[in-house]
């Protein structure tokens, strides 16, 4: 189904012809988001140049039934800013307003195109900065940051993006105009900031976003252990966070990411020879303190059966080992062409037994597997590398995939700590929730968006993962095996 | 139905057990698990009959409109609790000083400091009160990681999770924290833990309102995000006059350091408290705050936390006689006292030109009802929230005072 003429035109009129694209090329571009293997046309693109622009257009669509997917940088990685042929992108990488920096009350008005980190340099000069950190920071918006509840190493201990969002002010569906929450952060009424968060853009667009704004440290070190086993640094991790340290990053990596992060550009002095590493950051405001967590953190470690533990002597050290952290997913394509991130959440203390089985399940099916994630949180990302060329590859990967997600569900755990649902999870959300719990959310986004044309056939299955993943095109070489090649969010 | 009637049904459908002996309140209905609570609930829809849900009944008087009440103080196990990933379940019937308690007993803590011991777990919770720890850690939902819901209509609803880290599917469990049972009843819930800090430090010093504001802000301004920090009423603190008291918690040295850099910016010497005396400073305010029978909440800013206490002073409370504590990184006044419905509404009138809202906390059913938790909603949220309730309680058994007032 084509969007009809009459809304285009009326839109065009609204936001100039230049930026409403219908053409192949264009539509091309925002045919995938991070996770490059979902691949959908959308119906056209349209790019307003302002709030007030963007409540028209949205009227427009409203009137003229037209469903709609709001996106930010296209930075996500579970397909949830893809659309199909009957639906309008609307990108909001214009709206990019700074509105309000008040470092009195800690807090900071965005329009939702602004760039995660351009907002914690904004807010540096006070010394304050925006403290969820997505690995994919330096591109993607808060707009999405919002819409997927967004995380990032430091989450561990300054909370994922839900805890820093004060007040939104949304347009639903219909083109009302909503504000949710208050300037100091007080819900008036429901929560319903908080229902929002975290919504995959199905409920409305948040168009202005009041968030808390956070203290930078000013004292900070960064611990690098190495081990001879995932399970001691699994045993490692659950040690710390037991012992009452609040790490702001206790990260870790297996030996396929530390090695190919050491052939890579982005080198950064990982010991090539360990099975996992950890990447413990401590910080706060007083030197000694600091030091002194830091040494906790570094008894714990070798408690645990580190066979070093390396401080970073300065500020280059430091930025490098994070470096290293951070571009380990584009580092993996040195290994195959395509990736799929996957991301879950068990409880720490699992990690060494899930972190064991996540290797049987890549033995048995012959694939491989570099782990880098947050590791203080339990949020795992095992990434499995492979060649989408390849038929028989592509259906192991799948495979492994699923079972993965099986045994992250099993030990107690989530199906996605960051990277939200969108198309790619919903296949497993009724493993997770029982059909009246699926049923109270689907009621409620329908209380938002009647008609459902917010980012249609997201988040929720409707009776089964397949009719959802039916309703979108997906590259006939890729199946519906999700890969990255891009930088992800993660 | 005559409320004998009524209570012998009640007995029919859940047994005798479940439904304590009347006097001259609606029936009592008391579950020992999630399935009678759904039965009773999925019943009431069918009959009509209207429920107020009561948890352990200390904290506020249950509204009057009811049929029946639903309480949860035998849903009360704790457990389990898992010191090593610091996540505890309970029930939502456990007391509060049990909960807490208990786990304290195994190292861990919940960093939330809301007043009522003997209240429940789901009280707090359904209420969404807070205490001065809210200025370190965050509102309650910040510590809540997955709850299981009883609809109105008696669904059983598990949302969340028992992780620290979740996205999949919509946050439902926001809509059952601070909504006085409007969504449903809350049931068990899986809590993020802490372990408990090594060292515990607070520092209170005496002021005029206006002098301690301002030291407060240095405070903050300073960079430091303090454990708690709060400016306290001379009927809050029982001294005179207004107290601004500072919890520190952390390491050792983190405390020592922290302790220091207050020191600097406060405009004299603090009292440093230890041990019971160190409690007292905290408990005090907390156990006075329920002997009024009306506690409000107001939201402003750290910056305009002056004009919202002259608003409230001015609505509520002139001259200053009430219990007031002010919680500066928040922005946010709660006051507690002797209210009628007019002046409750004139103060909410002025604090929404302000952009701050009111939530009633507690109050008579009488005054709740007149006046509402929340009071009118803004344009177009109205619809969002009357089209949640009807989601979750479609035949609107529920008695509520969410919902706005006539």
């Amino acid at each position: 189904m084509s969007i009809a003429s009459q809304a285009l035109d009326a839109i065009a009129g609204v936001v100039g012809p230049r930026w409403v694209r219908g053409d192949q090329a264009s539509r091309e571009t925002y045919a995938s988001d991070g996770l490059s293997t979902l691949h959908a046309l959308p119906g056209a693109v349209v790019l307003p140049g302002s709030r007030d622009e963007l409540l028209r257009v949205v009227r427009i669509l409203a009137h003229h039934g037209v469903p709609f997917v709001a996106r930010g940088a296209g930075t996500g990685l579970s397909g949830g800013a893809v659309a199909n042929a009957d639906a309008v992108v609307l990108g909001l990488t214009r709206l990019t307003r700074i509105l309000d920096l008040d470092p009195e009350n800690r807090r900071a008005v965005v329009e939702p195109g602004v760039i995660n980190t351009r907002l914690s340099k904004a807010a540096a000069p006070y010394g304050l900065h925006y403290a969820p950190d997505p690995s994919s920071q330096t591109a993607c918006t808060v707009g999405g940051n919002v819409a997927e509840n967004a995380g990032g190493p430091h989450c561990l201990k300054y909370g994922v993006t839900t805890q820093h969002v004060l007040a939104l002010e949304v347009v639903l569906p219909s083109g009302d105009v909503v504000e949710l929450g208050s300037p100091g952060g007080e819900p008036w009424g429901p929560d319903l900031v908080g229902v929002f968060v975290g919504s995959e853009g199905t409920f409305g667009i948040a168009t202005r976003i009041t968030v808390r704004l956070t203290p930078l440290p000013t004292a900070v070190r960064t611990l690098l252990a190495d081990f001879d086993s995932l399970r001691a640094a699994g045993e490692a991790v659950s040690a710390i966070i037991a012992s009452g340290i609040v790490p702001a990053a206790l990260e870790m990596m297996d030996g396929t990411c530390v090695r190919v992060v050491e052939a890579s550009i982005y080198r950064a002095g990982y010991p090539t020879d360990a099975a996992a590493v950890l990447l413990v950051e401590v910080d706060g405001r007083d030197e000694t303190a600091v030091a002194d967590l830091a040494e906790a953190a570094a008894a714990h470690l070798r408690r645990a059966g580190a066979r070093s533990v390396r401080s970073a002597r300065e500020a280059a050290e430091r930025e490098r080992l994070w470096q290293g952290r951070k571009k380990t997913f584009g580092a993996l394509g040195r290994l195959s062409p395509d990736l799929v991130v996957q991301d879950a959440v068990v409880p720490r203390s699992a990690l060494p037994d899930v972190l064991e089985a996540i290797s049987a399940i890549a033995a048995r099916y012959g694939v491989t597997v570099g782990n880098v994630f947050h590791a203080g949180d339990g949020n795992l990302h095992p990434n499995i590398t492979f060649d989408r060329r390849d038929a028989d590859q592509r259906h192991r990967v799948q495979r492994a995939a699923a079972e993965m997600m099986q045994v992250c569900i099993a030990a107690g755990g989530t199906i996605t700590g960051e990277h939200g649902v969108g198309i790619d999870k919903l296949r497993y959300m009724a493993d997770l929730f029982d059909p009246s719990t699926l049923g109270a959310m689907r009621a409620v986004r329908r209380v938002f968006d009647p008609a459902e044309r917010a980012n249609p056939g997201k988040v929720i299955p409707v009776r089964s993962c397949r009719e959802w993943s039916g309703s979108f095109g997906h590259r006939a070489d890729a199946s519906v095996v999700p890969a990255v090649t891009a930088e992800p969010a993660s | 139905m005559t409320r004998p009637a009524l209570t012998d049904r009640l007995r029919q459908l859940l047994g005798n057990e479940a439904v304590a002996d009347g006097d001259d309140a609606p029936p009592l209905v008391l579950p020992t698990d999630e399935a009678t609570c759904a039965l009773l609930l999925r019943t009431a829809s069918v009959e009509g009959w209207r429920v107020a849900i009561v948890g352990a009944g200390t904290w506020m008087p249950p509204p009057s409109a009811a049929d029946l009440r639903l309480g949860t103080a035998r849903l009360d196990a704790l457990g389990p609790v898992d010191p090593a990933d610091l996540v505890a379940t309970a029930l939502a019937g456990v007391r509060w000083d049990t909960l807490r308690r208990g786990l304290g007993d195994q190292h861990v803590w919940l960093a939330q400091d809301a007043p009522g011991g003997n209240r429940t777990l789901g009280s707090v919770l359904a209420t969404g009160t807070t205490g001065p720890l809210r200025s370190g850690f965050g509102p309650l939902r910040d510590q809540v990681l997955g709850l299981s819901l009883v609809t109105g209509d008696g669904r059983v609803l598990h949302v969340g999770g028992r992780v620290v880290k979740n996205v999949a599917g919509y946050d439902l469990a926001k809509l059952a924290l601070g909504t006085f049972g409007a969504f449903g009843v809350i049931t068990r819930v899986h809590l993020r833990l802490r372990a408990v800090p090594r060292a515990d430090c607070t520092l209170s010093i005496p002021g005029t309102r206006d002098d301690l504001l301002e030291a407060g802000r240095e405070v903050l301004a300073s960079g430091l995000t303090p454990a708690a920090l709060e400016l306290l009423s001379p009927a809050a603190a029982k001294s005179q006059p207004w107290l601004l008291a500072v919890r520190l918690l952390g390491s050792d040295t983190e405390v020592s350091a922290e302790q220091t850099a207050v020191q600097a910016v406060l405009p004299g010497t603090a009292t440093h408290h230890r041990g019971s005396d160190a409690a007292a400073v905290w408990d005090r305010p907390l156990e006075t705050a329920v002997t009024a029978p009306v506690t409000v909440r107001v939201g402003a800013t750290p910056a305009t936390l002056d004009e919202a206490l002259d608003l409230v002073a001015l609505h509520l409370d002139e001259p200053i006689a009430d219990w007031i504590m002010a919680t500066l990184s928040a922005g946010v006044v709660r006051w507690s006292g002797t209210a009628t419905p007019e002046a409750l509404r004139r103060l909410r009138r002025a604090a929404a030109e302000h952009e701050w809202p009111m939530t009633l906390e507690r109050a008579p059913w009488h005054v709740r009802a007149e006046v509402g938790h929340f009071g009118a909603y803004r344009e177009g949220v109205v619809r969002i929230v009357q089209g949640l309730r009807a989601s979750f309680d479609p035949a609107g058994v529920l008695v509520t005072s969410i919902d706005p007032p006539p």
